[in-house]
């Protein structure tokens, strides 16, 4: 488990055809060897078929997928170098920890002592040592993901791919083992790709984030260029918290902390007239949600400090004026 | 009596938990149980222990029926009736359990794993409940225009000079009864097995392919183990009706072939009741330790 390990992974016009419509379309994407990456996108987008065609377990319509200096894309998914974790971590309910990590060992045919020896080994690793003779039943969501973590790693893959692992556990476990995940895959320095449709998942994890929509690649970025630089109107809606707005043919992206509310209108062209619709208060910030004037936009949103909106509190159905400066306005591709 | 135990078991701290009201709930089905199988075990149990003479039977509590039956056994190095007729029913029971077993568990594995879309499932499942559109004795005689002297299998064999005459060995022997157990049983493996399999997350065997398990390897270390339910309730069902079988063992067998059901069917129709009732529990004691090992046999496979 050297983090020198050739484990660059490329996609190559990969597309994945299911009769007529086409799932995955041709898409181009270099995953750099011991980065984490995020494919994002909403249910449908291609994104878990992408996965599935990296790991194996789904033919390749068309395309290549490398990894290092070998072409994978046929071959059988054990002998990839890839390594799945699923949804719902798939553990072999009839098998305990142990047996469940030492299950790809026993298929090879490495003797019961020796398997059962490195399963324990990497159960301590994932600090699972004392639960190895548990049944998955008998485990707790997180301590599960352990175990599925345990078991994708005897087959030392130079790549680790992640389908939603996180989509199982409750709100808290989740922030939890989503530190986690990035804990191991620093320490352990190979590539990792997970598969989510939770942008801030994306955010938190990634090294590089995947932002797909039906089929096709919209955005490849970091989580800051993506937030701070959505490319297209798709993307700044997705990741959310920002406020696309509609001008002279042109549409902008704002983020909704960048923008003022005005009770008395400026003179500004950054501006437009709204009515405050809902008022959410979120603990470090107050959600203003507006309903815009002249229709240039659905609806806006805009983030205030607690203590600035505190200081003088909006009212719904408040006429304001919400103002941005041309810094803060991102122009998208119309 | 292993039907009682769960239920003994589950209502016990559900009464502690919501009193009177569980008990009434749990009455029907109490009474139902009392009435139609714990009442007739008792009163076949204490029947094997009156005595009987030609013309009546006397209350008592005797061993004698069971004396009379295992007499003469281990005397003369011979087995006797009573253990040649266990034996040979053993012999049935364990090939037509095979069989069903091999047989069910694939066609549930083709329905349950290769028939992609539910709607085929549905009909090939009922597919397989056709022959329970006719009774057990039609789905029986109608082997016997097939597998007779000059029944349709000989004919061709002759036509082909497989052989030169008319085999007899295929009705109205081992052969043919074993044939009809296989016909008549194999669906009391499918549905339970199916039952099992439809129960496993796919998840689990692309999981073990990506492990490196090839399909025999997923077979025995993923889809067996996790079928294990639905083989033991199937294999119950087998095991149950072939011990205590005397209609396809007599029909099948030409009423040449003995078994422990047929030793029973006799007794009873001779009226001697305490002769054929302890026959009875002996059967009942030796299907209750054969599932009893059975469980047991699941269980260990797993260990290795």
């Amino acid at each position: 488990m050297q983090p020198s390990r050739q484990s660059e992974l490329e996609l190559i016009k990969l597309t994945k055809r299911y009769g007529n419509t086409t799932a995955v379309d041709a898409i181009d994407l270099r995953i750099p060897s011991g980065s984490y990456c995020c494919l994002l996108g909403p249910s449908g987008c291609g994104k878990t078929s992408t996965l599935r065609m990296i790991a194996g377990h789904e033919d390749v319509s068309d395309g290549d997928i490398l990894l290092g200096s070998r072409n994978i894309t046929v071959l059988p998914a054990a002998a990839r170098g890839t390594a799945m974790m699923f949804q719902s971590y798939a553990l072999f309910p009839h098998l305990t920890a142990q047996e469940n990590v030492a299950f790809s060992l026993k298929m090879r045919g490495v003797p019961k002592a020796e398997r059962l020896k490195r399963a324990h080994d990497l159960l301590e690793r994932v600090a699972m040592g004392s639960y190895a003779q548990r049944k998955p039943a008998e485990l707790s969501g997180g301590q599960q993901q352990r175990v599925a973590l345990a078991r994708a790693l005897i087959t030392e893959p130079s790549v680790l791919l992640l389908d939603e692992p996180l989509s199982a556990l409750d709100p808290f476990l989740r922030i939890r083992m989503r530190a986690e995940l990035k804990r191991w895959q620093l320490e352990l320095g190979f590539t990792f790709v997970h598969v989510t449709h939770s942008q801030e998942e994306a955010m938190a994890l990634a090294d590089q984030v995947v932002v797909m929509n039906g089929g096709r690649i919209e955005q490849v970025a970091t989580p800051h260029e993506l937030f701070n630089a959505p490319a297209s109107e798709f993307v700044a809606r997705f990741m959310g918290g920002h406020n696309v707005v509609k001008r002279n043919d042109q549409t902008i992206a704002i983020r909704a902390d960048r923008m003022q509310l005005l009770r008395t209108p400026g003179q500004s062209s950054h501006a437009l007239n709204a009515t405050v619709r809902g008022i959410e208060y979120q603990g470090t910030y107050v959600l203003v949600s507006l309903d815009a004037e002249a229709n240039a936009s659905d609806d806006l949103s805009v983030m205030l400090q607690e203590a600035e909106f505190f200081n003088a509190p909006f009212e719904v159905g408040t006429s304001v004026q919400v103002a941005w400066s041309a810094t803060d306005a991102h122009q998208l591709p119309a | 009596m292993s039907a009682t135990t769960p239920t003994a078991k589950t209502s016990a701290p559900a009464a502690r938990r919501a009193g009177p009201a569980a008990w009434l709930q749990a009455a029907p089905l109490g009474l139902v149980f009392l009435l139609f199988f714990i009442v007739p075990l008792v009163l076949i149990l204490a029947v094997s222990f009156w005595d009987a003479t030609e013309y009546e039977l006397i209350p008592a509590f005797t061993p004698k029926n069971y004396i009379a039956i295992f007499e003469g056994c281990g005397q003369f190095g011979d087995l006797c009736v009573t253990l040649k007729t266990y034996v040979s029913t053993l012999k049935f029971c364990f090939l037509a359990w095979i069989f069903t077993l091999g047989i069910g568990f694939t066609v549930a594995y083709f329905l349950a794993f290769h028939v992609r879309t539910v709607a085929m499932q549905t009909v090939l499942f009922l597919l397989c409940t056709i022959p329970f559109w006719t009774s057990n004795v039609i789905r029986m005689i109608s082997w016997i225009p097939l597998l007779g002297r000059n029944g349709l299998v000989n004919d061709m064999l002759i036509s082909l000079r497989l052989v030169s005459q008319p085999q007899e060995w295929l009705l109205f022997s081992s052969f043919s009864v074993v044939l009809a157990f296989i016909h008549l049983f194999t669906i009391f493996m499918i549905v339970p097995i199916f039952n099992s399999m439809m129960r496993i997350d796919r998840a689990l065997l692309e999981a073990a392919l990506d492990a490196g398990a090839t399909p025999w390897q997923t077979l025995w270390n993923v889809i067996v183990p996790l079928s294990r339910t639905g083989i033991i309730i199937g294999s119950i069902f087998v095991i149950t009706i072939v011990m205590g079988d005397f209609v396809t063992i007599g029909v099948m067998g030409g009423q040449q072939i003995a078994s422990v059901g047929k030793i029973i069917q006799v007794q009873t129709s001779y009226l001697q009741f305490p002769l054929a009732a302890a026959n009875a529990v002996i059967l009942l004691a030796m299907v209750l330790m054969i599932i009893w090992a059975l469980t047991r046999l699941v269980d260990i496979r797993k260990e290795l």
